[in-house]
């Protein structure tokens, strides 16, 4: 489980989070939504500690995160699987190398153990036949599947995705989100995903976080994401001639 | 003020980067690759520009003590001399600020925008060890042949000047670059070239390693790195030469 209490943080003068308490769930995966801009990312990178907190601290199963020296962190973060929103692969570095990187950096697995992980953890994501190319050849959704494969290679116990399908076709997207799921259940790892993508949120939102010019707005599942009345989340939600479809109209089911 | 910032931000980087490794195999490999990417990738630039700057020297002695008075083995040893103690380590030092410098300071910038040292930190990595220290070492080990070749080829490039104008007898210029020759100014100019490599490698690193923005401010890091080092340079190149020779 990982707890985030009464987080805030600004830059400069701006205040981008104010006072949010989120807790993500062991064997789940938690979500983080809301519009571009309303500090999604920055609440993710306050949990991982790659963004100091002005106030508030951060629990990784009751061990106080927040308050750690850079090389105590450095123990949990080798638990931690992180995919960034530019998927942040090394570019020096072939697809297969990357998604290696971790094992050779902190395991004494051989070069054939460790390949056949990278090839297990790449097929995961739907990857052939790439593993000795750059990033740089590499499509958008092909670049974020690598950087997924990276960062579930050391079956990691906490997860953190920062919009894992955004610039993914609808299918592709669905397989993240399936993998996702599947591997949250299988090791039972506290994921925590960001995403603006509707399909996502109903179809892995076990714990909802809604985020809105900065404050914790409304928090749920996707059981009852549908059935808000928060105006603001409703914007949010029913957007598209899609999701307007799934209103529930008023007095009809429930 | 600005300055006193980035002096001590400079200096709690470097004390980040000088921990121990992660994994002291991998460490040892980037020390090589490194080595390669800013030692052997710089060798022809400091070859042509040693080369030349050796002849011009040798010239423009020859032109200025064009007198009987002043024997002409004097054109060598006057070559040599200021070959090793200056031109070689502080000019060259300065060539490859410019050359490794921004390929040091535009590589770790990109991956500071791109996120990659966020994804290192993520991993339970120290960036600082894992990018910056490699490419320190790298340079303290390997700079220092850069400059010895240097200066060869400098003295080498003054002979063929001689040769080529036939300014002064080959035979006089190759008995002035054996005489007076003093070991220590050797090592006085290894140590220059040492301290020069250090700046160098964690000054661009520096400059680097807190880019924030985009492709534009990497550009500005680079460029940023290479005047600094240049500027440290150029400063400690007076307060070596002043404890070292005085
Ligand atoms: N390092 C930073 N320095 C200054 N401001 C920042 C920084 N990082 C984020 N911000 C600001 O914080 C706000 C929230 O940014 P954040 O990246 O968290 O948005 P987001 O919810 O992830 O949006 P998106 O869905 O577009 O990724 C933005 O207004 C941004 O300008
Ligand atoms: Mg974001």
């Amino acid at each position: 489980m990982i707890e985030g209490k009464n987080i805030s943080k600004s830059f400069g003068d701006r205040l981008v989070l104010e006072d949010v308490s989120v807790s993500m769930e062991k064997g789940q995966t938690n979500l983080i939504i809301g519009q571009s801009g309303m500090g999604k990312t920055v609440l993710l990178k306050c949990l991982v500690g790659l963004l100091e907190v002005d106030h508030g601290q951060v629990f990784y199963d009751d061990r106080e995160f927040s308050k750690m020296s850079f090389n105590e962190m450095k123990e949990i973060r080798q638990e931690i699987g992180m995919l960034f929103q530019g998927g942040a692969l090394f570019d020096s570095l072939t697809v297969e190398e990357n998604v290696m990187f971790p094992l050779t950096m902190f395991t004494k697995q051989t070069p054939q153990e460790k390949l056949d992980r990278a090839n297990f953890c790449l097929s995961r994501v739907n990857l052939q036949n790439v593993n000795k190319l750059f990033p740089s050849e590499l499509s958008g959704g092909m670049k974020k599947r690598v950087a997924i494969a990276r960062a579930i290679s050391m079956n990691p116990r906490y997860l953190f995705c920062d919009e894992p399908n955004s610039g993914l076709d609808p299918q592709t997207a669905h397989l993240i989100d399936e993998l996702i799921k599947e591997i949250t259940i299988e090791y039972n790892m506290t994921t925590v995903v960001v995403t603006h993508d509707m399909n996502s949120v109903l179809e892995i939102g076990e714990k909802i976080y809604f985020l809105y010019q900065g404050k914790l707005w409304w928090e749920g599942t996707k059981h009852n994401i549908l059935h808000t009345d928060n105006a603001e989340l409703q914007a949010f939600v029913f957007t598209s001639e899609l999701t307007k479809r799934l209103r529930p109209v008023k007095g009809v089911g429930g | 003020m600005k300055f006193l910032f980035h002096f001590g931000r400079y200096l709690s980087l470097l004390r980040l980067a000088f921990q121990r490794p992660e994994k002291q195999s991998i460490y040892f490999r980037q020390i090589m690759v490194e080595m390669e990417k800013l030692g052997l990738a710089s060798v022809g630039i400091v070859a042509i520009i040693s080369v030349f700057m050796g002849a011009v020297l040798a010239i423009q002695m020859a032109f200025n003590i064009d007198t009987p008075l002043i024997p002409s083995y004097t054109i060598g040893f006057v070559t040599r001399q200021s070959v090793e103690l200056e031109f070689a380590p502080t000019i060259i030092s300065l060539i490859l600020a410019g050359k490794v410098g921004s390929r040091i300071a535009s590589e770790i910038g990109t991956m500071r925008v791109t996120e990659q040292i966020d994804a290192l930190e993520i991993m339970g990595i120290n960036p600082a060890t894992f990018l910056i220290l490699p490419k320190i070492v790298a340079s303290m080990i390997i700079n220092p042949f850069l400059i010895m070749m240097s200066m060869l080829l400098a003295v080498g490039g003054g002979w063929l000047a001689g040769i080529f104008t036939g300014l002064f007898p080959s035979a006089e210029y190759i008995y002035g670059i054996q005489s007076f020759f003093h070991l220590y100014d050797i090592f006085y100019a290894i140590v220059k070239t040492i301290v020069f490599a250090f700046i160098i490698a964690s000054v661009s690193a520096y400059n680097g390693y807190y880019t924030k923005g985009g492709a534009l401010e990497v550009g500005e890091a680079s460029t940023n790195g290479v005047v600094y080092s240049s500027i440290a340079i150029i400063f400690m190149n007076l307060i070596l030469t002043q404890l070292l020779l005085a």
